[in-house]
């Protein structure tokens, strides 16, 4: 974190102070971290054990056998990664420079249509047509039933990230500079890409790091628009894995393996090295953009 | 560019064009670049949000796929009859709410808390790292929060169930079909997911404060306790009435996922999981129920959104400067 807690000598407290406020919040961090290592004590524990003892955080033997069998195995798997790498990439990009290219207009002062376009987006936030309308347009009238620009689509409208990337222009990127850019003739575009994006980074990986965590997260839209098994997002393929206990039965059987392994499949393990496949990604990506966190957070809740 | 015209020749104008139109178009045509960035964003608005609004009216109209919606023939207040006569309606009303309340109110209280501790934390290098950990449970979706749960509740292996409750004396116990154990369940699983990144946004404030302040308050003598009450909160009071304010205009929707995936959507819980997101997306996808569901939906989309304007007339009246627009 950038702000982390000030040294102020005056503010000190006692030492005992201090030691029960560490006790505690090691306390608190153990309470979020453990749960987390619960799901991977179970993908890493022989199926037996599992049925004889219970879901417990420290396995008697560490068994990688649900891993070697998701990888030896699973189509399902890899498709569901690629879905979900393909609508969290493209959606990433495109809504972060969308988010940035509608922004950029309602920072320049001199734009005589600002409060008209701030009022359409205003109203996005206070007011919504619901599901029935949005799922019956997305369905019968787009005809995007099983597409994946139905995952796309709907993550690429957030007036709240418009807004906070607005307010960061205005506290960061002076008005003289559009003026300068201008008087050295450059054109509307150039200025916008060769001046406001590289300085407005904090932001744009704040903005980032949200939009690949919507979209890698997303289970929703696939809940409402996909039936095709091929497009199944890694969400969707842990959803079906959770409420069908035969999920991994059926889908193995198209692929072919099914008499093979049918007696020895660790359903229970599987379905916990699935999700920690799942949350893999995010621990990775997020040391990247952790510098900027605090900063968008913090932007995002000053008043727009 | 659409428009060839150069840059140069608008400035050269001398007079500015006369009249109303005049000047929206020779305004258009000088912003034309601008313009076209909104471009994008705007189509995409209007799709996703603009035309499902205008989309409302299907909750008066008895819907059909063979007819589509516009050729349906109105049904009136009938789906409205339908969905306010049993007794889901009430039900699903009060879940929704209920819920809201109280997670607004006790993650306000526990953010705010939270960063205050956090912030008296002097160990540099541990603040981070707890600040670090306690953001992690809200990268989670809420499908794998879903798993998480499932570990500890799983009826035959979960954790507390295998491991904690038998030493309590009790044996193997279904959460999955008790539905009064669930508002304590759901309130734990979400405030798990959230405090500790609404803790960082208070933090955040809290450190924007001016050390001044501080010194001063010491100097007349004031203690850790003084400080807190009679600088930190009132100095966090406006970001808590902005976020509550937004907090407050979305307490007819809920965390869909926290409700129907946490839950498994298990059936024997629907008495106090069942909320108003839950029960428009069965009604639309499970059950097909098109009147039903969009009359709920309509009923969420409307109060929705006279408690945004509620609340924030409310904060206008309190402080001008914490109103949200």
């Amino acid at each position: 974190m950038t702000t982390a807690s000030r040294s102020n000598p005056y503010t000190k407290g006692s030492t005992t102070a201090q030691i029960i406020l560490n006790v505690f919040f090691i306390a608190f961090s153990l309470a979020c971290i453990l749960p987390i290592l619960l799901i991977v004590a179970i993908s890493l524990t022989n199926e037996k054990a599992l049925t004889l003892q219970g879901y417990k955080f420290w396995p008697d033997h560490i068994d990688a056998s649900a891993y070697q069998y998701l990888f030896k195995h699973s189509e399902t798997l890899v498709k569901a990664y690629g879905v979900s790498l393909t609508v969290t990439v493209i959606g990433t990009v495109l809504a972060v420079l969308l988010i940035a290219l509608y922004a950029y207009p309602l920072y320049r002062k001199d734009f005589p249509f600002k409060k008209t376009f701030n009022f359409y987006l205003l109203i996005t936030m206070l007011f919504s047509g619901g599901l029935v309308p949005f799922y019956l347009l997305y369905v019968n009238y787009l005809d995007l039933k099983d597409s994946l620009v139905a995952l796309i689509l709907p993550g690429l409208s957030n007036a709240f990230y418009i807004f906070i990337t607005r307010t960061f222009f205005q506290q960061t990127i002076p008005e003289e500079m559009i003026e300068s850019g201008k008087l050295d003739g450059a054109s509307e575009w150039r200025i916008f890409f060769q001046l406001v994006l590289p300085i407005s980074l904090p932001v744009l990986a704040t903005i980032g790091l949200f939009t690949t965590l919507m979209y890698w997260n997303d289970w929703f839209n696939s809940m409402l628009f996909i039936n095709d098994t091929d497009k199944f997002s890694l969400q969707y393929v842990m959803i079906q894995m959770i409420r069908q206990a035969e999920f991994f039965k059926t889908q193995l059987a198209g692929s072919g393996v099914a008499l093979m392994v049918q007696e020895s499949v660790p359903t229970e393990s599987l379905r916990m090295a699935m999700v920690v496949l799942s949350i893999g990604p995010i621990l990775f990506i997020y040391p990247f953009f952790q510098k900027y966190f605090t900063k968008g957070l913090t932007i995002g809740a000053i008043k727009g | 560019m659409a428009n060839p015209v150069p840059q140069a020749m608008n400035t050269k104008l001398a007079t500015p064009p006369q009249g109303r139109f005049g000047r929206l178009l020779h305004n258009i045509v000088r912003y034309r670049v601008l313009l076209l960035m909104l471009l994008p964003t705007s189509i995409i608005f209007f799709i996703n949000c603009y035309i499902p609004m205008f989309g409302l009216f299907i909750a008066f109209k008895n819907i059909n796929y063979v007819d589509g919606i516009m050729g349906s023939p109105w049904a009136g207040l009938d789906n409205f009859r339908f969905l306010f006569a049993t007794s889901d309606a009430l039900r699903v009303t009060i879940n929704t709410v209920g819920y809201n309340v109280v997670f607004i109110i006790s993650g306000l209280i526990l953010s705010v808390s939270l960063a205050i501790a956090i912030n008296e934390v002097r160990n540099k290098l541990a603040s981070k790292f707890f600040q670090t950990v306690m953001i992690m449970p809200n990268f989670l979706s809420m499908v794998v929060v879903s798993f998480i749960v499932y570990a500890f509740l799983h009826p035959e292996y979960g954790f507390l169930v295998k491991h904690i409750l038998p030493m309590f004396g009790y044996s193997s116990v279904n959460a999955y079909m008790h539905p009064n154990a669930w508002p304590y369940i759901l309130w734990i699983t979400k405030m798990w997911h959230s405090i500790g990144i609404g803790s960082v946004i208070y933090l955040a404030a809290i450190t924007g404060i001016s050390e001044e302040l501080y010194e001063a308050a010491v100097m007349d003598g004031a203690s850790k306790w003084q400080q807190i009450t009679k600088i930190t909160l009132p100095l966090l009071t406006p970001i808590m009435v902005i976020l509550t304010i937004l907090n407050m205009g979305g307490i007819f929707r809920s965390d869909f996922g926290l409700f129907y995936h946490v839950t498994l959507d298990s059936g024997a819980l629907r008495s106090t999981t069942d909320v108003i997101d839950t029960y428009v997306y069965r009604g639309l996808i499970q059950l097909n129920d098109l009147g039903m569901s969009s009359a709920a939906n309509f009923y969420q989309s409307v109060v929705g959104f006279f408690l945004v304007i509620g609340a924030n007339a409310l904060a206008r009246k309190l402080n001008r400067d914490t109103a949200l627009f």
